[in-house]
């Protein structure tokens, strides 16, 4: 497990060596408040609570986190640092685990940001938010290791989100409702990351929701691996 | 030890790799040499985990690569095709990454790194970033990463490609130094490499082993093997002198180069012509600017194995 340690500093450091932790740091920032302000009206609400900006996290992680994990496997195919990695006494699973827990940093920076968390519902809801960006990596992860081309992995790391965001809405689950029985129906609808967030935004930490984005990440980092060792090579 | 074992690779209808077996014991330097393609990389790829072969093993040091991969990749240093590495990274934070993974620690670390940075000369390139760097300091980090833990076992693809003379020179008496106690295999397209480093030399075409022999073993098969090659000083002698070595029993072919008055005499198998090709030459008066034996030469047995 120390190579975890290694490989996310490593990651880690290269994020900030490059523009890339700052940008998306600083357009978060600006988009998530812009978006509590104006599309959420904060003030004409006439509630003291975070609702507007939380509610906006997935709309902003749906593209912005897509952009950031592209490159996460893409680019280590492409260069062919594939080959010097995976040929270090490393097992891939460290691999895999260390360069997701390094892309999951800049988000907890960033939902850390605002101050620190000071009660009980805004902590389960940033709580909820990082759990959402988490599931939103570990998909897009899988979808860099699919590819070596970065634009592919972005655009199938979008699709592939914006279906687990809306698989409780009618958008999916029409796709399904004429000829799936029922009970499938149900499955694919309660696999929607908003029907989960939402209830963690609202303060409930319900164990399944937690179950549901541990389930998650560790399935799609899984896929991930595997896809990896298909097709690193190619 | 390098140990593989009817290793073959199949992409769809295409063989990669086709039931390759070798050894290779300490103290053995080994070339691998091929055409392009012929699957040298895949190969080397297989040997280092990186690749999983459709059937067959290789073991390293004895640790299979297929089921103790982390002690096989211990025992082994490796240089990827094209020296691959992170761009971003500056030189010493990269091999600073590389001694981390590879478990280097306390004095030990310090004196490795130290002896690789000096070895390979990246003193002066230590802050730089990898992506700034030329082709030749790329390939001498990718070295440096490749022997940093002082590895048993080196497999280096290509480890002077994109490197001067000077550079060259410098990474295959870096290789010579290495190669008492170790076991070296890299793989070249270049034959005087193969002479200068090599004690073995494995030619590969289309996936399959067609030449294992000393680097004097694959001369010798050649049609130059003990050929009388001279200069002439007047080049109007040339046919002169021709047609009496033609004549010489021992003589299967002559060849003559008009350019530089040069004139070639080849040997029936396993004749010795030297001694009455320059007798010929001393009774007829003809004025010789040089004249050798030639061991073979290594680029036509190439072309004869792998066309």
């Amino acid at each position: 497990m120390r190579n975890v340690g290694i490989i996310l500093r490593r990651e880690l450091a290269s994020y900030f060596a490059t523009p890339l932790a700052y940008v998306f740091i600083l357009i978060f920032l600006v988009l998530a408040n812009a978006f509590t302000f104006y599309l959420g009206g904060f003030y004409e609400r006439g509630q003291a609570d975070l609702d507007p900006f939380f509610s906006f996290h997935p709309w902003l992680y749906l593209f912005l986190i897509p952009a950031l994990s592209m490159k996460l496997w893409a680019e280590e195919r492409k260069s062919g640092s594939i080959e010097l990695l995976m040929t270090q006494p490393v097992r891939l699973r460290e691999a895999v685990l260390g360069k997701f827990l390094a892309l999951t940093f800049p988000l907890w920076l960033t939902v850390n940001y605002l101050g620190r968390p000071d009660n009980g519902a805004i902590l389960a809801a940033y709580l909820g938010s990082l759990l959402l960006a988490g599931g939103f990596l570990a998909i897009g992860s899988c979808m860099s290791a699919l590819t070596r081309n970065q634009v592919v992995a972005f655009i199938l790391g979008v699709v592939a989100c914006f279906a687990f965001l809306l698989a409780g809405f009618p958008l999916v689950l029409d796709l399904f409702r004429s000829w799936a029985p029922q009970a499938f129906t149900d499955a694919i609808a309660s696999l929607s990351f908003l029907t989960h967030y939402e209830s963690i935004m609202k303060g409930v930490i319900d164990l399944r929701d937690l179950l549901y984005f541990a389930m998650l990440i560790a399935f799609f980092l899984l896929a991930t691996g595997i896809a990896l060792e298909l097709r690193k090579a190619d | 030890m390098i140990k593989t074992d009817h290793l073959t690779k199949r992409y769809g209808a295409l063989t990669a790799v086709d039931d390759v077996s070798f050894q290779v014991s300490p103290g053995e330097v080994l070339g691998f040499l091929g055409p392009n393609g012929a699957g040298k990389t895949t190969t080397m790829r297989m040997i280092a985990g990186f690749i999983t072969p459709t059937s067959g093993s290789a073991s390293i040091c004895g640790h299979d690569i297929a089921t103790e991969p982390l002690a096989a990749k211990a025992a082994l240093g490796y240089l990827p095709e094209g020296a691959p590495s992170y761009g971003e990274m500056t030189v010493r934070q990269f091999l600073a990454f590389i001694a981390d993974l590879r478990a280097l620690e306390g004095a030990r670390r310090q004196e490795r790194l130290a002896h690789v940075i000096d070895h390979l000369h990246l003193k002066g390139v230590l802050d730089q970033t990898i992506e700034t760097l030329s082709k030749g300091f790329r390939r001498r980090v990718g070295l440096a990463q490749a022997i940093v833990h002082d590895p048993p076992v080196l497999i280096l693809d290509e480890p002077t490609d994109g490197l001067d003379p000077n550079q060259k020179h410098e990474v295959r008496a870096l290789i010579n130094a290495m190669a008492r106690d170790k076991i070296i295999v890299i793989s070249t397209h270049l034959l005087e490499e193969v002479d200068a480093v090599c004690t073995r030399a494995i030619i590969i075409s289309r996936g399959r082993i067609v030449a294992d022999d000393t680097p004097a073993g694959l001369a010798a098969r050649s049609r130059y093997h003990n050929a009388v090659s001279m200069q002439l000083e007047q080049p109007t002698q040339l046919a002169a002198i021709r047609a009496a070595i033609a004549a010489l029993p021992a003589v299967a072919q002559v060849e003559v180069s008009e350019r530089d008055a040069r004139l070639t005499a080849l040997p029936e198998a396993g004749a010795t012509i030297l001694p009455a090709v320059s007798e010929v030459a001393a009774r007829g008066g003809f004025k010789l600017k040089e004249l050798h034996l030639e061991s073979g030469r290594l680029d036509e047995v190439f072309r004869t194995i792998t066309a």
